[in-house]
């Protein structure tokens, strides 16, 4: 089911995040240096990246980001936008807006109503379009999923998708269909936790959530996407699960690329109220920790954050923005219409934070694959 | 003395005027990008198809490169396999008529390393439909011999990976690819710094090709002319004569004196 289970059995057997607490400045700087110097370092060396003694030298930190970043991505920031399918969901997340149990406006859009919002984000200039929905196979099945891509595949060159677990048949018929990346968040690596928050549905499967990504990868995509979900435990503890499971897909699945995004509780339907809130500083200590332990892995970040930090963040080892985003069904053409998943904290324009990004020295990237390649 | 670097760089017969070759990746803008190119002074310039519209002229980049002054070499960057590289370059050619590619296999989204068995496929099926084809390898002295069997116009091994900036790492096989070869042959990927650029001529190299160590740079047009005056300075050196090096002092009076 998921080869990564078993690192997670051991981590908990061997619990890692028992050494954050010991590291001292002097290992950081040491760390540091090693890394500065070419080193290779890999996920056993993430609680002391997130230690509080790091936070002690998170200027450095930032620093080393920015120039592995630079060397890797160059001067550029990749552009995307997520687009809403449903938001029916047969889950009862405690922090989520799509909550069954929440009494919201629910709304599928159809083939049609997905087209026309896609001309709409294509008319921005964008090129990277991330499908999402909630778990609710009878709304929407692979074929719509796969219909969806047919529809779009000649308008964007790169198709993405945020959805329920599928099994590797699925995401095969997916990859066929023109969807390039695969992003789903484990939401968070504590199973006991896991089990908590999600308490009913089908998402209440940790193990079959879990494999994902791996079957994602052996199915085909480029590119495959994980998080955990910042503000429901210690970040620090999920920053060191996280980064094994990015090393695990990386070394397992060669061919595609990690993607690690960041995305902190939001309020949503529901009222759900972070019990381990993130502050901006921890955020960037972990990116930055993630920018060094893996050069080469896209590092996302959404709208779900203020746009203020956003900014400062480009080139900080982000590499990947939204920008302009809705998160309800149909939401890029009715904003009154259906509940969103979360409140976007950042409601700047597309071309308001391409201007930004490019007032940061970076260049806004909106093309980066092409249907060439693909028979 | 060497009279190789006197002579003009020549691929597929055409006479190309200069040893730097620029790529257009990674720059904080296109305008940025197409000062560079020109400090640089560059003839041959590589674009990514999977970054560019290539049907469209307005395209960003492609608009910023005078097709007039520059020889454009789109790369296959981002193929995974022989059929994808094959498939984007014939796109390419019936979308813009671009014959010469830099040929990139790199299944390996990380070091992206390029397939050595995919890259020589490709390589073959492209050379017979008339492309001219420079492919991006690991600097393996074996694979390059197959390349250039196969019609290949130059090879193109690399000194480190891309955008490491960690200089020749390869020289021993570099060396041995251009006394092997019977096509030019161009250090690409992982030159950091001018200097690099001088030991990859020093090694033999016929041209050079940088990307990152430009885009990069605090003042990419700066370092573009740094870059263009260390391939001036090698050509100079090498056409000079060079002392060579010696491991030990030589001795004052000659140690076979004896047999006059």
């Amino acid at each position: 089911m998921s080869g990564f289970y078993q690192i997670i059995e051991s981590l908990e057997g061997s619990r890692p995040q028992n050494r954050i607490a010991d590291c001292t400045t002097g290992q950081v700087k040491a760390l540091l240096d090693h890394i500065r110097t070419g080193g290779q370092a890999g996920p056993e060396e993430m609680p002391r990246l997130v230690s509080p003694a790091a936070s002690e030298l998170l200027e450095p930190m930032a620093q080393l980001a920015r120039a592995i970043t630079a060397r890797r991505f160059g001067k550029t920031i990749q552009m995307y936008a997520p687009l809403y399918i449903s938001n029916h969901c047969t889950n009862s997340c405690l922090y989520c807006g799509f909550n069954i149990h929440n009494q919201i406006v629910r709304r599928t859009s159809g083939r049609e109503e997905i087209l026309a919002q896609a001309r709409l984000l294509k008319g921005r200039h964008l090129g990277q379009l991330l499908l999402v929905s909630g778990e609710c196979p009878s709304q929407v099945g692979v074929e719509l999923l796969e219909g969806t891509a047919s529809d779009l595949k000649g308008m964007f060159p790169s198709l993405a998708i945020e959805v329920y677990p599928l099994d590797q048949e699925g995401y095969a018929r997916l990859v066929q269909a023109g969807i390039d990346s695969l992003t789903i968040y484990q939401e968070t690596y504590d199973r006991k936790l896991y089990a908590h928050v999600h308490p009913a549905g089908p998402k209440a499967d940790y193990r079959n959530r879990l494999g994902a990504p791996e079957r994602g990868a052996a199915a085909g995509f480029r590119q495959v996407g994980i998080g955990a979900l910042l503000g429901l435990t210690d970040w620090r503890t999920e920053s060191i699960y996280l980064a094994h499971h990015a090393a695990y897909l990386s070394r397992q699945y060669w061919r595609s690329q990690v993607a690690v995004s960041f995305p902190r509780l939001r309020p949503a339907a529901g009222g759900y109220q972070p019990e381990f809130p993130v502050s901006d500083r921890e955020l960037v200590q972990m990116i930055c920790a993630f920018r060094l332990l893996f050069p080469d892995a896209s590092l996302v970040l959404s709208t779900r954050e203020p746009a203020q930090l956003r900014d400062n963040l480009v080139g900080l080892g982000i590499t990947k923005m939204s920008a302009g985003s809705k998160t309800a069904p149909g939401g890029y053409l009715d904003e009154h219409g259906a509940e969103g998943q979360f409140d976007v904290f950042d409601g700047r324009s597309v071309e308001e934070v391409a201007g930004m990004i490019r007032a940061r020295g970076c260049d806004p990237v909106w093309k980066d694959w092409d249907r060439g390649f693909e028979g | 003395m060497d009279e190789r670097m006197a002579k003009p760089l020549v691929i597929a017969g055409r006479e190309i005027k200069s040893r730097l070759m620029m790529g257009t990746g990674k720059f904080s803008s296109p305008q940025v990008m197409a000062e560079a190119l020109e400090a640089s002074g560059a003839e041959i310039v590589t674009v990514a198809l999977r970054r560019v519209e290539f049907g469209n002229p307005q395209d960003d980049i492609i608009s910023q490169i005078d097709q007039q002054r520059y020889l454009l070499l789109p790369n296959t960057s981002g193929a995974r396999d022989a059929q994808e590289a094959v498939r984007i370059a014939r796109l390419a050619r019936a979308a813009s008529g671009w014959d010469w590619l830099k040929l990139e296999v790199t299944p390996e989204p990380n070091y992206l390393l390029p397939d050595p068995i995919e890259t020589l496929k490709a390589a073959e099926i492209l050379v017979k439909e008339g492309f001219v084809v420079l492919p991006y390898i690991n600097a393996d002295p074996v694979l390059a011999k197959r390349l250039q069997d196969a019609g290949c116009a130059a090879v193109m091994p690399l000194g480190s990976p891309i955008g490491s900036g960690r200089g020749i790492k390869t020289a021993e096989q570099i060396e041995i690819i251009v006394q092997q070869a019977t096509v030019p042959v161009v250090v690409d990927a992982g030159l950091g710094l001018p200097s690099h650029v001088c030991q990859a001529f020093e090694l033999g190299a016929d041209a050079v090709l940088v990307n990152t160590a430009v885009a990069v740079a605090q003042d990419p047009v700066a370092m573009a002319r740094s870059f263009r005056l260390a391939v001036e300075s090698a050509a100079e050196a090498i056409a000079a004569g060079p002392m060579g090096q010696s491991g030990a002092a030589s001795a004052s009076s000659p140690l076979t004196g004896f047999l006059r």
